[in-house]
């Protein structure tokens, strides 16, 4: 048997909540962190999209000016989330040559990179900040996470679009089993609410153009969904080899039983329409984690709100758990946070943990119509996950076709 | 142009900016390396926004021979005259 990994410190800052205890509370309520983006930049390009979902408490409110200036947001939003977990954790002394980082993001420090072109053009090379690729490099936050907290077994950084905040927990989970950490600071970063990526996004037809009501513009699984809403934020889990969390008595949120990554090798931005990688996903992470499909209760799914996106993944939970879908609990946590691309895999796996250890699923809004062709058990109002050992999965897919599945557990 | 006081206390607030050190920290027999903690790069952004608020050219080349804050104030003071 590999060894086992629990969670045992959980952080996050997001559209719906600074911390992880408001951003829970929530999340059970069903709230949209959605509102129109009060910045000149909007009118200035014209852009078709003019809201999104922003951080709840800016990260300037929590760092201190010094260190926050010499990180990109996306690197503040992974140090601010990073704390909250490991203070969680109640971690005191920890063998710094056995703690690992798997930090991951989506897009990386695109702030830093385009202001610093800006620069460049306006007022030429020499005004171009020397932390400029310190502060723009994928690789930031994991970075910055290992300096604060002294973590020498590696910090890594998966980069699998939005299935990047899941992969990190694939990451950690396997260098805790193969024996080269005993503590991973795991978590995914993204701070791309900037009107290039806004464009860039629109221009695909990927987001909703609900200008007039964006608290109402995610809607996973509703008939008028029509597109993502951007999100922002960080997501961060210290995970632990059993034994390691036993030993100093801490406590444990749930057992990260498995997990699996797979590629669709289909097409770089289409879901396979019949969801045969998610579907490889979701088998392999049950059978990593020793599970089976009748021992699920909860699914966080993926569902992002696109009218494309949220149908395979149907598909690919039906073929995964045949008929015992219908007794599955599935909470679309985007309708509320909104879509925190390479953040959002580990935002979500903060609410599957709390949903396990806390045996309530969160709630998913603005399903008023629900597409026939989506026939889920979705999680509307607060509801009870029951008693006796339960198993939730969090799912997440990427542009590139990547496929990525949690599985936890109760302990 | 600036005298050596003003110089002093621009680059006191400069790199109070960059470090958040106390302005009164900076003073002209402390290393910008040894006394201040003050890596490379932010030596280079202390560099480049003193070039601005000074009116004065620094290069690359001399920015090596600038150890004391006293080094500075002596250089931009040249460079302004």
């Amino acid at each position: 048997m590999p060894r086992k990994v629990v969670i045992t410190g959980l952080g996050a800052t997001t559209p719906i909540g600074g911390d992880v205890p408001t951003m829970w509370a929530n999340s059970l309520k069903g709230v949209s962190g959605a509102r129109t983006i009060e910045a000149d930049w909007v009118a200035k390009f014209e852009l078709p999209v003019t809201f999104a979902a922003q951080i709840a408490t800016p990260a300037s409110e929590v760092l201190a000016r010094v260190e926050a200036k010499r990180m990109d947001p996306s690197t503040q939003f992974a140090v601010v989330a990073s704390r909250e977990a490991w203070r969680d954790s109640g971690i005191e002394e920890v063998d710094k040559d056995r703690l690992a980082v798997a930090f991951a993001t989506g897009i990386g420090g695109v702030w830093t990179l385009l202001d610093a072109w800006d620069t460049l053009r306006e007022k030429g090379p020499r005004r171009v900040l020397p932390m400029t690729v310190p502060m723009l490099m994928p690789n930031g936050p994991a970075a910055a996470v290992s300096l604060d907290l002294g973590a020498r077994a590696g910090a890594h950084t998966p980069v699998s679009a939005c299935a990047s905040g899941t992969e990190a927990l694939h990451q950690g989970l396997e260098l805790i089993r193969s024996g080269k950490a005993d503590v991973v600071v795991c978590g995914g970063a993204e701070a791309a609410i900037h009107p290039m990526p806004i464009a860039a996004f629109a221009a695909m037809q990927a987001l909703s153009r609900r200008n007039d009501e964006p608290e109402l513009a995610s809607r996973p699984y509703d008939k008028g969904r029509d597109g993502f809403v951007m999100g922002e934020g960080a997501g961060a889990l210290v995970i632990e080899a059993e034994e390691h969390a036993l030993a100093r008595g801490a406590r444990i949120y749930a057992e990260l039983g498995g997990t699996s990554v797979t590629a669709d090798a289909y097409h770089i931005t289409a879901p396979d329409p019949e969801g045969l990688g998610a579907t490889r996903a979701l088998k392999a992470a049950l059978f990593d984690a020793r599970a089976q499909a009748e021992d699920v209760v909860h699914v966080n799914a993926h569902a992002t709100s696109t009218p494309v996106g949220d149908k395979p993944e149907y598909t690919a939970l039906k073929a995964a758990l045949g008929a015992h879908i219908d007794q599955v609990a599935v909470s679309a946590t985007k309708s509320q946070t909104g879509h925190l691309l390479g953040a959002s895999g580990a935002v979500e796996a903060v609410m599957t943990v709390l949903a396990i250890h806390e045996r309530k699923a969160p709630v998913t809004i603005n399903l008023d119509d629900q597409d026939p062709e989506i026939p889920l058990d979705v999680v509307t109002a607060p509801r009870d996950l029951p008693s006796g050992d339960i198993v939730a999965l969090s799912n997440s897919f990427g542009f590139g076709g990547h496929n990525a599945v949690i599985v936890l557990r109760n302990v | 142009m600036a005298s050596n006081e003003e110089i002093l206390a621009g680059l006191a607030e400069i790199v109070n900016e960059e470090t958040g050190l106390a302005p009164e920290s900076v003073e002209l027999d402390k290393s910008f390396t040894d006394d201040l903690d003050i890596d490379s790069i932010s030596m280079m952004t202390i560099v480049v926004n003193a070039e601005e608020k000074f009116g004065v050219r620094i290069p690359d080349e001399e920015v090596k021979n600038l150890k004391t804050v006293g080094d500075a104030v002596t250089f931009i003071s040249g460079a302004q005259a």
